[in-house]
């Protein structure tokens, strides 16, 4: 039994060098920006799998890398058995649709949402009749708005368009990056609600991408931590919350406001993330990390399971164990 | 005896006249700020909470003005003051900190002539003093090398120390009041922490008093003494953070905590507050909130909503504020 989406050993790198001629005569190297590196996770059908990580970390590149926007430099994506970037008609029979953070962005201003949401069925050759009011009812809003057009509705609206609009396609796995950044909180609640109800109705899939861990623990059933493209930590939101293995996850952790209404001291964490045009060598996160030693500088820890988590850390039993003592 | 509070905000109204009427994006605001002391101003947007900072600092657009109300900094009113007057009182009297450190700093200035320019402005010091007292003030706010880093041009820094040499700008002039507009909204978790921590610790050492508007629930939970719920230009409710965060007595602020996915866990839905806030100009009668709210009834339609100090416990704006077991 293989998962839907299988990731394996995914990376991209950008080439971030400057144009021919000034390399030549200021003798420069090209610079690559490794953006995702060595990334494997599985999803399983009708799941829910998260993606965190602070700017910079990848996350929204391997989302696009999924939707099939983006070639992998390396590795591949395999979804319902076929691979993704090899194969152009698996995109179209994965049914694979996306839903992005800037609901003011991603709908076009000078078409009526009717034309807006049937566009991923007109360009397939579908039949549309009736399909709009169908899928705005179920996204919470009226028939009549099928004939609005975008500036005439809220942010929390639109981005319940963004979801009609992929849901037209009747896909099996929707990639959601960062959907309720743009939104205010009770907003948020609202689309997050509507976004699990559709998942249980219709059993989709999805890959939800977000910076805010308290959205992430809410939705998800199974946690990536991402920091400079690779991935850091997986496991359960439960087992995540509860003991963190990865020292990055710790910080995270640890950082994130917790509403309790307490001030606390904790340990700030140090430094910002590093330059991704030159990471560090050895653990990405080594020169933040309180446990850092020698081998943390030269060897980059394989992702590899412990305590019911996958973790990328060569010291993951010892912090485990000081952790316990 | 309580000190004197260094802010005193007194039924605030800012209006803005258009073709279609008046509106008041920011409609009868009173609170005051105590020396050291941090206030969390949240609310969604468009609840008036930025119009109200820029209000007190004379910052508003034409053609949005103060219709009616007064604000006392240190004992002095100020918000009739004449523009030049009012630009001396910032800067020198109430620091700023806003969202997007990259705009609120001079590209092509270094960071070091930005620093030293703005305290000559306002405290009576040479050049020379000004550069170690540019330099003090980078090192209070935890920039490694300060004064090498006198000479580097904002785009050197990344965001959090950017936000931190703002920090800096802000304090250097030693103000009583500094008022900070989503002063981590645009960095990652980890440096919002550390900016947090940062603004509390002068916070603290200073006796700054601190006005600290933000639409995250969880930055004034970190930060926050008190905070002000903003709801459609009125208070809905100003408390202790502990006490609104945990028994909310306005149902709107019952309703914001309920959406908030930390205070959720383990729960399958998240409450959501039907509808979304009314435009300034569209604010219904009676009780602004009583169209989405679960407790209204006739007199929250007709009659507006009783002010703050009405409530026996003085934290909600409401009429059948919601009771917590003790």
């Amino acid at each position: 039994m293989t998962a839907f989406v299988e990731v394996s050993h995914l990376g991209r790198s950008f080439d971030v060098s400057k144009p021919w001629l000034n390399r030549v005569i200021e003798r420069l190297p090209r610079r690559n920006l490794v953006a995702v590196s060595d990334v494997s996770f599985q999803i399983e059908e009708g799941a829910v799998y998260a993606l965190v990580g602070e700017s910079g970390s990848g996350k929204s590149t391997i989302g696009r890398m999924l939707a099939g926007l983006m070639t992998p430099s390396e590795g591949q994506v395999r979804v319902a058995g076929a691979d993704l970037h090899a194969d152009p008609s698996a995109r179209k029979a994965a049914g694979i649709q996306m839903i992005f953070q800037d609901p003011y962005a991603s709908l076009n201003p000078r078409w009526r949402v009717r034309r807006i949401i049937c566009e991923p069925v007109v360009v397939a050759g579908g039949e549309t009749a009736g399909l709009a009011e169908r899928l705005l009812e179920q996204v919470g809003l009226s028939a009549e708005d099928a004939e609005k057009f975008p500036h005439e509705f809220s942010g929390g609206q639109r981005q319940r368009i963004c979801i009609a609009r992929a849901l037209a396609a009747n896909p099996r796995l929707i990639i959601c990056d960062e959907p309720t950044s743009a939104l205010d909180v009770s907003v948020q609640a609202q689309v997050l609600n509507l976004m699990s109800d559709l998942r249980d109705e219709l059993g989709l899939t999805y890959m939800f991408i977000s910076h805010d861990l308290t959205v992430v623990r809410h939705m998800a059933d199974r946690i990536g931590v991402l920091y400079l493209g690779r991935l850091m930590e997986e496991a359960t939101p439960a087992q995540l919350f509860a003991r963190p293995r990865h020292p990055y996850t710790q910080m995270l952790l640890a950082a994130a406001p917790l509403m309790d209404g307490r001030t606390r001291e904790i340990d700030l964490p140090k430094g910002e993330v590093p330059d991704p045009i030159s990471p560090p060598p050895g653990c990405a996160f080594n020169p933040r990390c309180p446990f850092a030693v020698d081998l943390c500088r030269k060897e980059r820890p394989e992702l590899r399971e412990f305590g019911g988590s996958r973790v990328a850390c060569h010291r993951a039993e010892e912090i485990a164990a000081q952790s316990a003592a | 005896m309580t000190p004197p509070p260094v802010l005193s905000v007194r039924n605030l109204v800012v209006a803005i006249p258009s073709r279609a009427g008046i509106s008041r994006p920011v409609n009868g605001i009173s609170y005051d700020i105590a020396p050291g002391e941090i206030l969390g101003v949240v609310g969604e947007s468009g609840a008036g909470k930025s119009m109200a900072g820029n209000a007190i600092i004379g910052l508003l657009d034409r053609p949005a003005h103060i219709a009616s109300g007064e604000v006392w900094l240190n004992g002095n009113r100020i918000d009739n003051l004449p523009p030049d007057d009012l630009r001396r009182i910032r800067g020198r009297q109430i620091g700023m900190v806003f969202q997007d450190p990259l705009t609120s700093l001079n590209p092509l200035l270094q960071i070091g002539d930005q620093l030293t320019e703005t305290i000559r402005e306002h405290l009576p010091m040479s050049a020379a003093q000004a550069r170690d007292r540019a330099v003090a003030a980078l090192e209070e706010v935890g920039i490694p090398a300060a004064a090498e880093r006198l000479n580097s041009y904002p785009h050197e820094f990344s965001g959090g120390m950017r936000q931190r040499v703002v920090i800096a700008l802000a304090l250097c002039a030693e103000p009583s009041l500094v008022i900070a507009d989503e002063p981590t909204t645009a960095l990652d978790v980890s440096v919002q922490a550390q900016i947090i921590a940062l603004l509390r610790r002068l916070c603290r050492d200073r006796g700054t008093a601190v006005m600290l508007v933000t639409h995250d629930m969880g930055v004034i939970a970190e930060a926050a003494d008190r905070v002000a719920v903003m709801y459609a230009g009125r208070l809905a409710e100003l408390g202790p953070v502990r006490s609104v965060i945990h028994a909310p007595r306005h149902p709107y602020a019952d309703g914001l905590m309920g959406a908030m996915p930390s205070l959720s866990i383990g729960q399958r839905r998240l409450r959501q507050i039907p509808g979304a806030m009314p435009r300034p100009s569209r604010i219904p009668p009676g009780c602004a909130f009583n169209p989405r709210c679960p407790r209204a009834a006739d007199k929250c339609r007709v009659d507006p909503p009783p002010t703050l100090a009405d409530d026996p416990q003085g934290r909600a704006a409401c009429w059948f504020p919601m009771e917590h077991p003790a």
